[in-house]
């Protein structure tokens, strides 16, 4: 058990994409709440874009579904204990 | 004409007739704003992630609709003046929503399933 924070190993780090281009997703449902629980943490919060990977193009779509989907009481603005 | 999407939540507390009465309202007010109402879907009671009005269920429904768009003010001052709608949202599609639309009206994505992806899509329309 060494303190000392062992290096990164390069490798391993694999480098992050974004899952919408990836896969041609080309519109985010506000309506599907279970495919929305992907971009958002134990609180509810909207995840960062460092964390997931997304292009800013569609980080901004994920927040305005996200944003909707809480309207329609879909998504809850806070929570505890979400997945 | 563009394309809508609505989505409001009736209070559970009426019964099925006046809610059926209620959704059908809005379909006539649609229809007499010579909108042409592509889907009707009712998702009905559904639990809701927080209390809305202090009632933790509602019942869902959702018009899919193209109109002009004057007409979505007159159908939001109705659901103002309705007071068993406890939410609405209406949004407007764009042409990547309405394929989306279409797909998942087709049960592409076996209801609810989620990444619907258009790549898989591709595959598949030439076959």
């Amino acid at each position: 058990m060494t303190l000392v924070n062992e290096p990164i190993k390069r490798a391993e780090v694999k480098a992050k994409y974004c899952r919408f281009k990836k896969n041609g997703i080309k519109y985010i449902d506000y309506k599907d709440p279970d495919f929305l629980l992907k971009f958002i943490n134990e609180q509810g919060k909207i995840l960062p874009r460092r964390l997931t990977g997304t292009s800013w193009k569609f980080q901004k779509k994920v927040s305005q579904a996200v944003k909707r989907a809480r309207h329609i009481a879909l998504l809850p603005y806070v929570a505890d204990s979400l997945k | 004409m563009k394309n809508y999407e609505t989505v409001f939540i009736l209070n559970p507390v009426l019964s099925d007739d006046q809610m059926k009465d209620t959704v059908e309202k809005f379909v006539k007010v649609l229809k007499k704003g010579k909108a042409d109402v592509i889907n009707v879907e009712q998702w009905g009671l559904r639990k809701m992630a927080y209390p809305v009005q202090h009632k933790s269920t509602g019942f869902y429904n959702l018009i899919e609709f193209s109109a002009s768009p004057e007409l979505v003010n007159t159908l939001e001052t109705e659901y103002r003046r309705d007071e068993s709608v406890m939410r609405f949202l209406t949004t407007v599609l764009d042409k990547h929503a309405v394929v989306y639309n279409e797909r998942r009206r087709k049960g592409e994505f076996n209801k609810g399933k989620a990444d619907a992806n258009r790549k898989r899509k591709t595959e598949e329309e030439p076959a």
